[in-house]
């Protein structure tokens, strides 16, 4: 865990005025670099452009000034090659079934059918949705149907993995599954994870390392290590470790959160 | 159910009322036949053969029309979407579209045609394109931002977009233009047949009006009335089916 895998050198973003609003300057100026298999989270206010920052680390989004480099090759507008994002909101398709969804972006790909009803089926397994198989989006509730939008991301093994508040819409306890289930998932795949959430404790359990921002224009306030090593997920929730981690937190946006309220 | 039987239950007694009124000799002979009768000649055109040239020759323009309006609306329709400038030159003239009679070009397209086929088909293409040109628009508008998104992590090109994410989102829309554009294929060939042309159902009827003749008539215009609304219920249902994976 030493190799640069993404690398943010002063960026910011700054969405032009329009004729219904003033312009807005969301985001930086940002450096950072994510390790490759490291699991970074994000936390910070909301509106402080954490959305913002992923759209540009997964190529939909130009910065206005800074770079990006994926594997030392500038991401620019583009979307590079082996990049996975999972959005805020519910991106399921609707016309497709839970296995046509999961299987989308594997059809793209000159895979052969056996190999993609594998990993679709290993898939829908792993996030409990074998019963909804052929079911339509519209049947599942919001959580399930962002699991579908999770594996529709994860069958296709990206490198990189860009979760934006992936579990916003789940109840705590299943939260706490879901964050177990992602180790697990990061573990085996080896993949650069950078999760977004709102949950600290999600953050304290879950991260490598947790990047906290600041309010608009959001920069990176401190950069705070878990230092957790195998032993970590919902198991390190009652550690005076863990403790130590989500006050340090609470501390630092609970002045920045103030602020972005002031501001908004 | 309870209103569909009301709504059989309903066009039942207005037809009843209608035999009720000829036999009685509240409606004139002249002006209109008994439903009943019209039943038993329509049975008999039907049987006897000579009409079935006329209804294959408007029901094959009705569906070229038809066909031709959806494809070349919905290619159509989804170029103007990715092009903006053309999309507000193109905005207004869709809106006041419908306000042209149509009708109007038809003896310059038979000057331009010929009197054989064309011109109805055009005529009924006409009116069918731009409802399932501004249907498709309709839909593409509102595609969710997170949908394209999507597709561009997906890296999928343009027309792979439209194919596999914008094209299938907006199916529901599309398929209301489709059903006018069903509806406006049947009003502009037999409307064009009835006006200028020498074949098909809107001639036959055309003719029979000419020559006072209800026994002709008035079983043609139940014909195409039974047709308009087979096509129209099987359009329905197969919405119906469509909307229920999609709508809670
Ligand atoms: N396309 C856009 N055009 C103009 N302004 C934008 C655009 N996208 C985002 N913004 C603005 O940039 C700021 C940051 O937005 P962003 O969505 O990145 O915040 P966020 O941290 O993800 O918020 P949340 O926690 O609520 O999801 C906001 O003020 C938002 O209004
Ligand atoms: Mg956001």
């Amino acid at each position: 865990m030493s190799e640069v895998h993404v690398a943010l050198r002063g960026v910011t973003r700054v969405f032009p005025a329009t004729a219904a609003q003033r312009e807005v300057r969301a985001l930086g100026p940002i450096d950072l670099d994510l390790m490759r298999g490291e699991f970074f989270v994000v936390v910070g206010p909301s509106g402080c452009g954490k959305s913002t920052l992923l759209e540009i680390i997964a190529g939909l989004n130009r910065p206005t000034e800074g770079a990006v480099t994926l594997e030392g090759n500038p991401v620019a507008g583009e979307v590079p090659e082996g990049i996975g994002v999972v959005f805020q909101e519910d991106a399921s398709f609707p016309w497709l079934t839970v296995t046509d969804n999961i299987a989308f972006g594997l059809r793209q790909t000159a895979l052969d059918k056996a190999e993609i009803a594998t990993r679709v089926d290993h898939a829908l397994r792993l996030m409990g949705l074998t019963d909804f198989a052929a079911a339509y989006p519209v049947q599942l509730s919001g959580g399930m149907r962002q699991r579908v939008c999770l594996a529709r991301t994860l069958v296709q093994r990206p490198r990189v993995i860009l979760l934006d508040e992936p579990f916003g819409a789940l109840d705590q306890q299943t939260r706490f599954l879901m964050g177990d289930e992602l180790l697990r998932l990061w573990r085996d795949s080896g993949a650069t994870v950078m999760l977004i959430t709102h949950s600290l404790d999600e953050a304290g359990m879950l991260a490598d390392r947790i990047g906290v921002m600041s309010a608009r224009p959001g920069r990176m306030l401190e950069i705070i290590e878990t230092r957790w090593g195998e032993e970590r997920g919902s198991r390190v929730v009652a550690t005076p470790r863990f403790g130590e981690i989500t006050a340090r937190l609470w501390q630092l946006l609970r002045d920045e959160s103030q602020r972005a309220m002031a501001g908004a | 159910m309870t209103a569909g039987r009301l709504r059989f239950a309903l066009a039942l007694a207005l037809v009843l009322l209608l035999e009720a009124l000829s036999r009685f000799g509240v409606i004139d002979r002249f002006a209109m036949i008994p439903p009943s009768e019209i039943l038993w000649h329509l049975g008999k055109i039907l049987s006897g053969g000579e009409m079935w040239p006329a209804i294959g020759k408007t029901l094959t323009n009705v569906a070229m029309a038809c066909i031709a309006a959806i494809i070349v609306g919905v290619i159509l329709g989804t170029l103007i979407h990715g092009w903006r400038s053309l999309r507000e030159t193109l905005d207004p003239l869709f809106a006041a579209y419908y306000a042209i009679p149509v009708y109007a070009f038809y003896p310059l397209f038979i000057v331009i045609f010929g009197l054989g086929d064309v011109p109805q088909v055009l005529i009924g293409f006409m009116l069918a394109l731009v409802a399932v040109i501004v249907n498709t628009l309709n839909g593409l508008d509102r595609v969710p931002r997170v949908l394209i998104k999507t597709a561009r992590i997906q890296r999928l090109g343009p027309l792979a977009t439209a194919l596999k994410i914008t094209l299938p989102y907006a199916v529901p829309y599309i398929f209301t233009g489709v059903k006018l554009a069903v509806a406006y294929s049947f009003i502009g060939v037999i409307g064009a047949e009835l006006i200028m042309s020498r074949t098909g159902l809107g001639y036959e009827i055309g003719f029979a009006y000419n020559n006072f003749d209800n026994a002709v008539m008035y079983p043609l215009i139940v014909l195409v009335l039974a047709i308009a609304a087979t096509v129209n219920t099987m359009f329905f249902l197969w919405e119906k089916k469509m909307l229920a994976r999609r709508r809670k």
